[in-house]
């Protein structure tokens, strides 16, 4: 009998070259902070605006965006040799496209009421320059497996910026979170009010910037030289 | 005393300078010291221009030509009270009403700013700029009585650390601070900043008082106005603290006019632009607003107070001789306009000098170029012609 462990996943020689090789976890985790596409590329501001009012909306999107980013960016790395450079564009927007109506769809057969509330925006995710801007730059000129990660690491930074936009302003805005209220009463009676400013969309660029300003003062290598 | 102090002073300084972890609190200590004692640093190299105002100076000027508004709006937040209580009570009794209330918010103003100046200050290794006592003392004059304290405070932070820390401090920022955080509790808290319930002390808990303003009154439609044209310039009327009186606003322009501080253009630009637009609108006359006299659309609201001490501003306004005429004829067609325009908005004073100090460096910038390319073809012309 052999008596080796039953170890399957975790062993020594596996440990170094694990899932994701350096380069790879590099395509994940970098725009999460040091390329993110909102607060560095500054891309997808738009609805960044749009749907940051409340936290339940925001992260439907976020996930609806990871969902029609990882998609496309696989699909047009598949075809990336055989589509003509000079109809690209148009391709990418039907990939896009297609995506999108696939996310709507989902959406309104397992979460109608998130559906209703968002479904003009999920349209919008084909305008998102994100995607456009992570097809054009990657997925055209790199492999499957790659391109899958890139799309999914610029997703989740677009996500995390939104999710963390959306918090503050759920939560000063209007005292709830995920729509349960969380400022309790208590505090209401006291005198405190709700922040009817942070339901502007302004307020959703000036939170973005606190988050830029906050990002560059820790992190020093974002900061241009001049 | 004196001396003690001083001397407090310097061995506290000493001691900062050379304690490594400390260090940063010097400019915290040299702040204190400049507001109690004359600097006694001089400029050494180089060519400067010699004069006694420094930027100390120019900020003591500005608060000095705003005590007379000051004093005032305490008095009238009094008296609007007892008035509509039916009540006439002393000078002393209505002033002292009005001190006890506004009091608290100048103390809370200063103290949120001036905590968060020497925050960024100590952070930044910078020293502290005397910018916000003007900024401090501007703020909760142009507030309404009943705002609570701590809306004023979050008001002060915002603006502080959104419309002058984020862009680099004293001098460097786009928009007026004190009517940035007017704009952040206008928007924020629209309850507290408009409608007929806030202009008078106790408004909302007291049925006895209402206390519309003529502008709120016009813009519901209403042309009946119970005031005279006295009370409006003398600013005998409900509104924000300070702003009500045109005569106290006119007595700080000739302190600021005189003192050299505050622009002349910029104020005559602005009445010359409102004047012009009320005009126009008394012409059309379609509803009360339009039809109000247009020299009562200058002594009402905070027009003049706006104008006075707000857009002349030196740091948000355009720093071009031309471009402050354009500047000032903007900022009052367009306070006319969103006054008339927007009834939700009656007051449009404070949205056009925001809008405008938006506009400022672009105007500077086409005055510059403008001038830049008239010497040239001067120049083209001399050189062809000779």
């Amino acid at each position: 009998m052999n008596k080796k462990p039953y170890v399957f996943f975790i062993t020594k020689n596996l440990k170094p070259k694990s899932l994701l090789s350096s380069a790879d976890r590099k395509l994940l985790v970098d725009p999460l902070d040091d390329d993110n596409p909102i607060t560095v590329q500054v891309l997808g501001i738009c609805s960044a605006l749009a749907i940051t009012v409340q936290l339940r909306p925001a992260v439907v999107m976020a996930i609806s965006v990871v969902g029609v980013m990882a998609a496309s960016n696989v699909i047009i790395s598949i075809f990336r040799n055989l589509i003509p450079s000079r109809i690209r564009i148009i391709v990418q927007l039907v990939v896009v496209a297609t995506m999108v109506i696939l996310v709507d769809q989902i959406l309104r057969a397992f979460a109608y009421d998130v559906s209703k509330e968002l479904s003009i925006f999920i349209g919008l995710i084909i305008t998102n320059c994100i995607v456009m801007g992570r097809l054009e730059a990657f997925a055209l000129g790199n492999g499957v497996w790659r391109s899958f990660l890139d799309g999914v690491g610029n997703a989740l930074g677009y996500g995390l910026i939104l999710i963390m936009v959306a918090f503050f302003r759920e939560l000063f805005g209007s005292g709830n979170l995920m729509g349960v209220q969380v400022i309790p009463d208590s505090i209401y009676i006291l005198g405190y009010e709700n922040n009817g400013f942070m339901l502007f969309s302004p307020m959703a660029l000036i939170t973005v910037g606190i988050i830029i300003w906050v990002q560059r003062s820790r992190n020093r290598k974002l900061v241009e030289e001049y | 005393m004196k001396n003690k102090l001083r001397h407090t002073i310097d061995s506290l300084k000493n001691d900062l300078r050379y304690s490594s972890n400390l260090k940063k609190f010097v400019p915290a200590v040299n702040a204190f010291d400049t507001f109690l004692f004359v600097p006694n640093v001089v400029t050494k190299s180089g060519a400067h221009i010699r004069d006694a105002v420094d930027l100390k100076r120019t900020m003591i000027t500005v608060i000095i030509s705003l005590v007379p508004a000051l004093l005032f709006g305490m008095w009238n937040t009094g008296f609007q009270h007892y008035s509509q209580l039916g009540e006439s009570v002393s000078l002393f009794e209505s002033f002292g009403f009005g001190f006890t209330r506004i009091f608290p918010m100048i103390a809370v103003s200063y103290a949120v700013g001036l905590a968060i100046e020497f925050g960024f200050a100590i952070y930044r290794g910078h020293e502290v700029n005397e910018g916000y006592l003007v900024t401090g003392l501007l703020i909760p004059m142009i507030m309404p009585v009943d705002i609570p304290l701590w809306m004023v405070g979050v008001s002060v932070a915002f603006a502080v650390i959104i419309a002058k820390e984020a862009f680099g401090g004293t001098g460097m920022n786009i928009l007026n601070p004190a009517l940035t955080a007017r704009a952040f509790a206008f928007f924020a808290y629209p309850t507290y900043m408009s409608g007929d319930k806030v202009w008078v002390a106790d408004a909302s808990t007291i049925d006895a008082i209402s206390g519309e303003t003529i502008l709120g009154t016009l813009a519901a439609n209403n042309p009946s106005i119970q005031y005279s044209w006295w009370d409006m310039f003398v600013g005998v009327v409900p509104g924000s603290i300070a702003e009500t009186s045109t005569l106290m606003a006119l007595i700080g322009a000739f302190i600021l006019i005189f003192a050299g501080v505050g622009s002349w253009r910029i104020m005559l630009g602005c009445l010359i632009g409102g004047a012009f637009t009320g005009l126009i609108f008394n012409l059309l006359g379609v509803n009360a607003l339009m039809s109000f006299p247009f020299y009562l659309h200058l002594v009402v609201g905070g027009f003049a107070f706006g104008v006075v001490f707000m857009a002349t501003d030196p740091v948000s306004a355009a720093q071009t001789t031309k471009g402050k005429w354009i500047y000032g004829v903007l900022v009052g067609i367009f306070c006319i306009l969103i006054r008339v325009f927007n009834p939700a908005y009656p007051e449009g004073v404070m949205l056009a000098i925001l809008l405008m100090n938006v506009f400022a460096p672009t105007i500077d910038h086409y005055v510059v170029s403008a001038n830049i390319r008239k010497r040239k073809r001067r120049w083209q012309l001399a050189k062809a012609n000779g």
